[in-house]
Order: C-alpha cells, then sequence, then structure tokens
C-alpha cells in the first residue's frame, strides 16, 4: 500500500484495480494512427483501421471466415496434435508453452487449414494463427500443410496460404526445420498437377516460412506493409552495424525489389483471388469441358456443364 | 598458448608439445628416452580419449566450428579428382561462400556443392565466413539443375553458420533463393548425397541440405537455429548457448536418435582437425558405399523414395476426430 493510499480514509478510497474499467471489447485502438475505434465497425471493415488503412493482425479462423465462402466448410487435419519428441525445456517446458498457446488461442497448434469455396469455386486454403507461439512452423503445421495439398490434388483445387509466422520453431529443433523441406516437396506435387498456388503473405512472414513455402507462390501477394523477409531487422541491424533504410523488409520494398507479385488490400482479397484463379484455371475448366464433351454418356456432360457453369 | 585449439583441448596440446620437446633433446643428445616417450605418448592417447569421450554437446559444438576444421576446398583436394570449380550464377554474381565444381569420386563424375569457410581473416572476409548470398543459393541450383541435364550425382557438403542477414541479401531475396532450392532438390532427376561436415546453420544450411542420403560427420552439429541464438531468444542471453545446445539436441549421435541421418561417419581421434586425411578418406568410403546404392535406383523409384522420406520428417500425436 503506497503511502498515499494509508493516508486515504477507507471510506474514500476506491479501489484501484476497479477504477475506471470499461466494458473490454468495445473499442480498439489503431496501433498505426492511435485512432479510437468501434469494434463493431472494425470487424466489419475486415479489421482493416478506417482512419489510416493499416491492417491489423487477425486470427488464422477470422482470415478463412473472411476469406471462404459460408457454406461448404470442412476442415483439414484438425485431430493433429503436437508432440514433444526433444522433451524441450528452455526457461519453460515446451510442454506448458504449448498448453498455454491452446489456452489462448483455443487452436490445437498454429495452422488452420479448410477446404472450402471462394465464390463458388472449390479451393483449400490455410492460415497461420500467430498468437499460437507466433505461428512457428512445427511438425503439425508441415503436417497439415501436407494434408492440405493433398486435398488440392485430391480434389483439383487450387491451393493458398495466409502466413503469419515468424519462423520455424526453435522448441522441435531439426524437426520444425525439416518442415520447410516438406512443405516445399509438398508444393513440387500441386506444381506437377498444374494446380495454382497462392501464397498470401501478411504481417510478419519471416525466417524459415518466408525461405520455404511463403515465397514459392506461383502467384505471391502481400498485405499492405506487412514485415516480409527471411533475417529479422534486429539480426541484420547487429550483423552490419547500419541503421536499416526506411521501409525495409515491408510489402512495398519487397514489390520493389521483385520479390512479390502485388500488395492486396484485404477488402479486395476475395474479388482479387477469385479473378485471378478464374484465369489460372480457364484451360483447366476448358479441358474438363473439351473431355467431358468428347464422352460417350450425354449424362455425363450435362452434369459436368453444370459443374463448370456453377464453378463461373 | 596456440589459439587454434579449443581451451577443453589445451591440455592434450601441451602434453604434445612436450613430447615433441623431448624428441627434440633425443635427437640433440643421442640419449635413450624412448621408454620415457612411449609412456608420455601413451598417456596422451588417453587423455585424449578420456576427453573425447566425454564431450559435452556444447564442446562438440564448438569443434564443429574449429578453425583448423577441414573445409570443403580440403575434401576437394583429398577426397575427389580433376577437380574444375565453376563460378557464378549467371544474374548477379559469384559467391564465394560456397564453391561448386565437377569432380571424379574414384572416377564416377560428380557434381559438388560446398560452403566454404575462410582459415585466415583476409579469407574470412572473402568467404564471409561461410555464409552465403542469394547468389550462392542460386549458383548452387544452376549447377543442380546441370548435373541433372548430365546425369551426375550430387554431392553436397555443408558447413555454414546460416545465410547471410544482410540488408543486400534480403534486398534480393535471400527467403526465395532459398525456398527454391528446397524446392527444386525434392524433385531433382539425380541421386543426391548431403553431408554435414561442420556446421549445420538452420535454412542456409538446409538449402543445399535436401537430397536422398543424410550424413554427418561425428563432431559436426545441425540445427534450426544456433545455440547462441536460441539462448538469446529463450533464455534472454547467449552466454546460455550450453544449454540451448544440449536442449535443441544438434549433435551427430542425437540427430541420428531422431531419425534424420543415415550416417554418422566417425573421426580420428582429438577431432578432424587433428588428421584431415584420415577424416577424408572415412568419409569418401562412405560416398562411394551410398552412391553405389543410390546408382542401382531408377530415377522414378528414387524420386519416390525422396518424396516419402521428406514426408515423414515430423513428430506429432493425432487423433480421431468426430
Amino acid at each position: 500500500m503506497s503511502w498515499y493510499e494509508k493516508l486515504v480514509p477507507a471510506k474514500i478510497r476506491t479501489d484501484a484495480s476497479n477504477k475506471g474499467t470499461v466494458p473490454e471489447g468495445l473499442w480498439n485502438k489503431c496501433p498505426s494512427c492511435s485512432a479510437i475505434l468501434y469494434n463493431t465497425e472494425l470487424e466489419r471493415n475486415f479489421n482493416v483501421c478506417p482512419k489510416c488503412d493499416h491492417h491489423m493482425r487477425i486470427s488464422a479462423r477470422t482470415r478463412l471466415q473472411i476469406f471462404l465462402d459460408e457454406d461448404g466448410q470442412e476442415e483439414i487435419g484438425k485431430g493433429l496434435k503436437p508432440s514433444d519428441p526433444l522433451r524441450f525445456k528452455d526457461s519453460k517446458k515446451y510442454k506448458d508453452r504449448i498448453s498455454q498457446a491452446q489456452k489462448k488461442t483455443k487452436e490445437t497448434d498454429a495452422l488452420v487449414v479448410m477446404q472450402g469455396k471462394l465464390v463458388g469455386r472449390d479451393i483449400v486454403a490455410a492460415a497461420f494463427e500467430f498468437s499460437y507461439m507466433g505461428g512457428s512452423m512445427g511438425s503439425v503445421v508441415g503436417e497439415r500443410f501436407v494434408r492440405g495439398i493433398n486435398r488440392s490434388l485430391e480434389i483439383g483445387a487450387p491451393f493458398i496460404t495466409f502466413t503469419a509466422s515468424g519462423g520455424a520453431r526453435m522448441q522441435e529443433s531439426l524437426f520444425s526445420l525439416f518442415q520447410m523441406a516438406k512443405t516445399s516437396a509438398a508444393l513440387t506435387r500441386l506444381s506437377d498437377a498444374g494446380l495454382p498456388f497462392i501464397s498470401f503473405m501478411t504481417d510478419p512472414t519471416m525466417g524459415g516460412v518466408s525461405a520455404s513455402l511463403a515465397m514459392l507462390g506461383d502467384i505471391n501477394i502481400a498485405e499492405p506493409n506487412a514485415l516480409i523477409g527471411f533475417a529479422g531487422p534486429r539480426v541484420i541491424e547487429q550483423t552490419v552495424r547500419e541503421t536499416l533504410p526506411e521501409g525495409f523488409q515491408r510489402s512495398e520494398f519487397l514489390l520493389e525489389h521483385g520479390a512479390i507479385d502485388m500488395i492486396v488490400d484485404r477488402r479486395e482479397m476475395r474479388k482479387t483471388v477469385a479473378s485471378i484463379l478464374s484465369m489460372l484455371m480457364a484451360r483447366r475448366q476448358n479441358k474438363n469441358l473439351v473431355d467431358s464433351e468428347n464422352a460417350p454418356e450425354q449424362e455425363e456432360q450435362v452434369s459436368s456443364d453444370q459443374e463448370t457453369h456453377q464453378e463461373e | 598458448m596456440d589459439l587454434k585449439f579449443l581451451d577443453f583441448e589445451q591440455p592434450i596440446v601441451e602434453l604434445e608439445a612436450k613430447i615433441e620437446e623431448l624428441r627434440n633433446v633425443e635427437f640433440d643428445n643421442d640419449i635413450n628416452i624412448s621408454d620415457a616417450l612411449r609412456q608420455l605418448e601413451d598417456k596422451c592417447q588417453t587423455l585424449t580419449e578420456s576427453i573425447f569421450s566425454d564431450l559435452s554437446d556444447w564442446q562438440i559444438s564448438q569443434i564443429s566450428r574449429h578453425p583448423g576444421r577441414p573445409y570443403t576446398l580440403d575434401y576437394l583436394d583429398l577426397m575427389f579428382t580433376d577437380f574444375h570449380e565453376l563460378h557464378g550464377d549467371r544474374a548477379y554474381a559469384d559467391d564465394p561462400a560456397i564453391v561448386c565444381g565437377l569432380a571424379r569420386l574414384e572416377g564416377q563424375s560428380v557434381m559438388v556443392i560446398g560452403h566454404q569457410k575462410g582459415r585466415d581473416t583476409k579469407e574470412k572476409i572473402y568467404r564471409n565466413f561461410g555464409m552465403p548470398r542469394p547468389e550462392g543459393y542460386r549458383k548452387a541450383l544452376r549447377m543442380m539443375k546441370m548435373a541433372e541435364r548430365f546425369s551426375l550425382p550430387i554431392i553436397c557438403l555443408i558447413d555454414t553458420p546460416g545465410a547471410y542477414p544482410g540488408i543486400g541479401a534480403e534486398e534480393r531475396g535471400q527467403s526465395e533463393a532459398i525456398a527454391r532450392n528446397l524446392f527444386e532438390m525434392a524433385r531433382l532427376r539425380t541421386p543426391i548425397i548431403c553431408t554435414v561436415i561442420g556446421e549445420g546453420g538452420s535454412g542456409g544450411a538446409l538449402a543445399i541440405g535436401v537430397g536422398d542420403r543424410l550424413i554427418m560427420l561425428e563432431y559436426s552439429t545441425y540445427s534450426v537455429i544456433s545455440p547462441e541464438g536460441c539462448a538469446s531468444i529463450l533464455w534472454k542471453s547467449a552466454d546460455k548457448a550450453k544449454l540451448a545446445a544440449e536442449a535443441m539436441g544438434i549433435t551427430s549421435d542425437r540427430i541420428r536418435e531422431q531419425g534424420f541421418v543415415d550416417e554418422v561417419v566417425r573421426e580420428p581421434l582429438g577431432g578432424g582437425h587433428r588428421d584431415f586425411q584420415k577424416t577424408a578418406l572415412n568419409l569418401r568410403e562412405a560416398l562411394i558405399r551410398h552412391l553405389d546404392v543410390l546408382k542401382k535406383d531408377s530415377i522414378d523409384d528414387l524420386l519416390t523414395k525422396r518424396y516419402h522420406r521428406i514426408m515423414t520428417f515430423g513428430s506429432y500425436a493425432e487423433e480421431a476426430v468426430k
């Protein structure tokens, strides 16, 4: 108890912990322009600040919710759970870090994968949960990613990832490092099958995730002002002993240096990706059409035509 | 004190100096002290054995970075013949931190790709301490594609603290360069044998580390992040590197237990830096043996096996979902 609190008679003393509490979750402050924003309005704007267009970080599930059509969603690899192969312990046990992260995010690991539809077209989408141990890539993330790709191959659908990750998960050591190889190898199958892979990078996409799956998109897209790079800015600063240039490793910097195809505002995300996919998948659709026209059975042709129609 | 030796090696070095001294005495004075000499030599052997039989993970990590350890160019000299170094990524520059070229391994033409560190200060800077920039990885990829075209097996020698964290490296797409190699190596239509000869530093190592076999020299290490880096993030202090090294399990034997390594190639007593010739000989024998096995498979079988191998990486639990 401070001297002031002792001085003030108990009757008129107010409990500091109760002081000035505002009902939580009603208002939010933009970390970029400090504008106070009404949460409902912010959500309606996809968590993009209406004042300064700052793209706030969002959870994996929110991302998939606003990206996919409402119906036809099915989660892939949901039953996978992290194990602790090295019984890793630093100041805290890895096991405890896992349960803490699970409690905090309500996710079992840092990647959520779903089959769904984008404006009527079949698609498999994966999103990183940054609040789960910095969105770090461990064995479960890698395995879910691969299963997502396998689903894409099965149903002949494009694959998209939304990355938000600090990189590989140190607590799994080589198990996590090798997820870089695993995810990249799986992408070769998608590529060989002629299915598009869209890498949609959000803030931040660093280290092992950026140096594997994130940079391998047929189309690499970034959200405005996202931090994307291999080494963290602090590490680089310590290594080269120079101040880093303004905007270093931001989306605009990457666009300028030719690392990404485009920067897309979150509010345009669905429209832009759907439009790109309809072009990348055009030949495939026509091929299906031709195949079915040559097919002997009339019925099949009709159903196939209908399918194509729905997709468009 | 010879700075080229690590602190736990000092007792050995001192004993060796004594032996050397005695030898000179014997030579000069014609006194017979061969018994004493032999005794000392035995003692030295026992001492080395006892020190090296009980190395901590952190000590092994120091040996993997030993300044006297054989590097890629030493192995090229000792294991291969007719080496022709090939330079440049054809787009931006030649990166001296990665050495590539054609060579023969027991008569068989191969493509060799390896990280290269420097011995003296000048060379260390020239080689950028073995930390490649994107052009290094792109040079490596160019050589791999060439090897594929001419059906040459690829031998990768891994020895790097990591990919270089610099401004230019980021500007030229360090991430993309590494990612592209992982992607292409997974489907490259020729056998690839990767060997960690020293330090296997994270993505910078893995970028020439995807293949059909993973071999590690006894005192090499392989990790997702350097022990110092891990310590400074998780323990908030780089001094805890020793703990981090142990927690991550970065030594060849521990990684073999984790199931990633096909073979650990033993080094001569006291570590590879004490006997280049013998180290190279052991590794050469292992490379030839593995290559012979790999060559028996058709390329399609090889690729299927490689893919399945990569897909087994990981450790997780799974429960049924309603």
